[in-house]
């Protein structure tokens, strides 16, 4: 009835919705894209970003040579796998734990403490951190007195760095991530649950046969995501509990980016721009193969 | 429900009894941190630093508040904060619905181009350093808009907003009001927004939460410390550990320097940390529902 024209002339008032989040996603988001090229260029201010001269792939040769790279590398990885690992089982365990609550005053409160310390600031968490671990006055140090150990001064160590970073993620998560599961096994069919317990099945059987299938492909989903945003390794966090200390085993691609970018003497914006989109490309080829390994198990997909 | 429970066999009984138990050492686990801090916070400076503090406050005082309060930088970020917060979610909420609306609907043509553009900027982005360079061209470094427009829009919230418009609001109803003559936009106001209470609840306060917990951007954007928010002004005593001598008020031997030092810090922490933690539970009940439909049907 309607021609295209006419029906798009009905509906201005949508295309006027939407313009300004259409500019805001172009303007932030696209034009940085845009701006990314300085990677390949020797940037310099008064120029500007199409003005500077071309310098090839310079800038991700001297990456690659510095001897930054591999310790930059190493980290990044191991902070991200270590994370990915450890902090997968917890909050399906916990889903599955409340699922079989029958007490509703328990289950609330389990489900309400847990969840709070995601709304705590990384400062903060960071600030508590520190507080407790603090070799003098913290709790922890007190508490390993009692066993006649320590005092440790854990925040100044290498090798605690990585394991506090990620228990602590852990800990501030674990609840809010386990929203997805509870919902995912509140929309199992009961009638399963009915069946299987008419047939004499236990909790625990129940639990293997009926539940962990049930929340089986949200898992997948989840871990393909979380695989694919592998590099985007807690930075702000990081950021925050680096110290001079604990440098050689909490430098990161993004906090290296930041310091060679933006608080270093000799700030170089294509240099850190060239590390960073090196990262970015990294992440999303991840991405893409994992998506496709996970379309050739017959998964779920993305796409 | 007595019935079933006397059914209950050997091994169920066994694995309610582990599960109980399970979890409430993961509560206390969660709980345990929350608790020290409140109570450290209202104990005495010296039994803070000599450990004495286990559950309950020791030797209950306002001291570290009193110190808190008093701090002209503390109060000043608490008002940037408090600015940010209200006027950043009113942006990045008026922006998410206009986003998300057209998206929505089945005859908003062009909706898989824009939606393909949009998602493409989770996958990938541009970076920090051009990002970084694109707001000091804007002229925004430095002001208060740093704070509020580089991050007016989250897509991960457009996708659960447009999906929950989607799944709840019928068809018919948009066909209705359009026999009836109804504008667009009319649409959107008077009927999709009073449907969409709890999805445009949790939405807000996700912002909310960024924008409440947000550092880095201050960090990197603003010099002038009377823009600073809360957060930076608490990275700078909690973390760098730099807490002036002002705010430390009549203390006069180092010992007692120190040890108010420390009282400060955990009520500063549970100053920032309250106003959130008293709203979600309000908000909590939405969650699960508005965060469901928004991205388990995606």
């Amino acid at each position: 009835m309607l021609t295209g024209w006419k029906r798009l002339l009905r509906s201005w008032q949508l295309y006027a919705l939407f313009l300004p989040p259409l500019l805001y996603i172009i303007i932030f988001k696209y034009v940085p894209m845009y701006g990314a090229q300085i990677a390949f260029k020797e940037f310099s201010v008064t120029k500007g970003i199409s003005g500077s001269p071309w310098a090839g792939f310079d800038q991700f040769e001297r990456f690659f040579r510095s001897h930054e790279f591999w310790r930059l590398l190493r980290n990044t990885f191991s902070i991200s796998l270590y994370t990915l690992i450890a902090s997968f089982p917890f909050p399906i365990m916990l889903a599955l734990g409340l699922n079989y609550v029958k007490n509703r005053r328990f289950k609330n409160t389990v489900q309400m403490v847990t969840y709070a310390p995601y709304f705590i600031s990384l400062v903060v968490l960071v600030g508590l951190m520190l507080q407790f671990l603090d070799p003098r006055t913290g709790l922890i140090n007190s508490i390993l007195g009692w066993f006649g150990l320590g005092p440790y001064h854990f925040m100044a160590e290498a090798s605690w760095f990585q394991s506090i970073y990620v228990w602590s993620h852990i800990w501030q998560n674990v609840g809010f991530s386990c929203i997805i599961f509870l919902a995912a096994l509140s929309s199992i069919d009961p009638a399963l649950h009915e069946a299987a317990v008419m047939d004499g099945a236990t909790k625990v059987q129940r639990m293997r046969h009926i539940d962990i299938p049930g929340i089986k492909p949200i898992a997948v989903i989840l871990l393909i995501l979380n695989t694919g945003q592998l590099l985007e390794t807690g930075f702000e966090k990081i950021l925050l509990m680096q110290n001079a200390l604990n440098l050689r085993s909490s430098e990161v691609i993004d906090t290296y980016v930041y310091k060679v970018g933006l608080v270093s003497q000799a700030m170089n914006f294509s240099y850190a721009t060239a590390i960073g989109l090196f990262k970015a490309v990294i992440g999303f080829v991840l991405l893409l193969i994992v998506n496709q390994l996970a379309k050739k198990l017959k998964q779920e997909s993305l796409w | 429900m007595r019935k079933s429970a006397m059914k209950e066999s050997g091994a169920d009984r066994a694995f309610t009894i582990v599960n109980y138990v399970l979890l409430s050492v993961f509560l206390i686990m969660v709980l345990y941190p929350l608790i020290y801090v409140v109570s450290a916070s209202f104990s005495s400076s010296s039994a803070v630093v000599s450990g004495k503090v286990w559950l309950w406050p020791v030797e209950p005082t306002l001291e570290g508040y009193r110190a808190v309060f008093k701090n002209a930088m503390v109060a000043k970020g608490f008002m940037n904060t408090l600015l940010y917060t209200v006027a950043g979610t009113a942006i990045n909420l008026v922006l998410s619905i206009m986003a998300a609306y057209p998206l929505s609907r089945k005859d908003f043509r062009g909706r898989g181009v824009f939606m393909l553009l949009f998602v493409f900027t989770m996958l990938f982005n541009g970076g920090l350093i051009p990002t970084y360079l694109l707001v000091k061209d804007l002229g925004m470094m430095d002001t208060v808009w740093s704070m509020l427009i580089p991050g007016a829009l989250s897509v991960w919230n457009v996708i659960i907003m447009r999906t929950y418009f989607q799944t709840t609001i019928p068809n018919e109803l948009l066909e209705a009001s359009q026999l009836d003559g109804c504008s667009d936009i009319r649409f959107l106001r008077s009927v999709v927004m009073p449907l969409s209470g709890p999805i445009l609840a949790v939405i807000a306060l996700f912002y909310a939460v960024g924008h409440w917990n947000q550092y880095f951007n201050a960090m990197i954007y603003l010099k002038s410390s009377n823009l600073y928010p809360l957060q930076l002004v608490l990275r700078d005593i909690l973390v760098q550990n730099e807490v002036n001598i002002e705010m430390l008020g009549d203390a006069k031997t180092a010992a007692a320097r120190q040890g108010l030092r420390e009282l400060l810090k955990y009520s500063l922490i549970v100053v920032t940390s309250v106003p959130l933690l008293i709203v979600y539970p309000f908000v909590q009940k939405f969650f699960v529902k508005g965060v469901m439909i928004g991205s388990l049907k995606g």
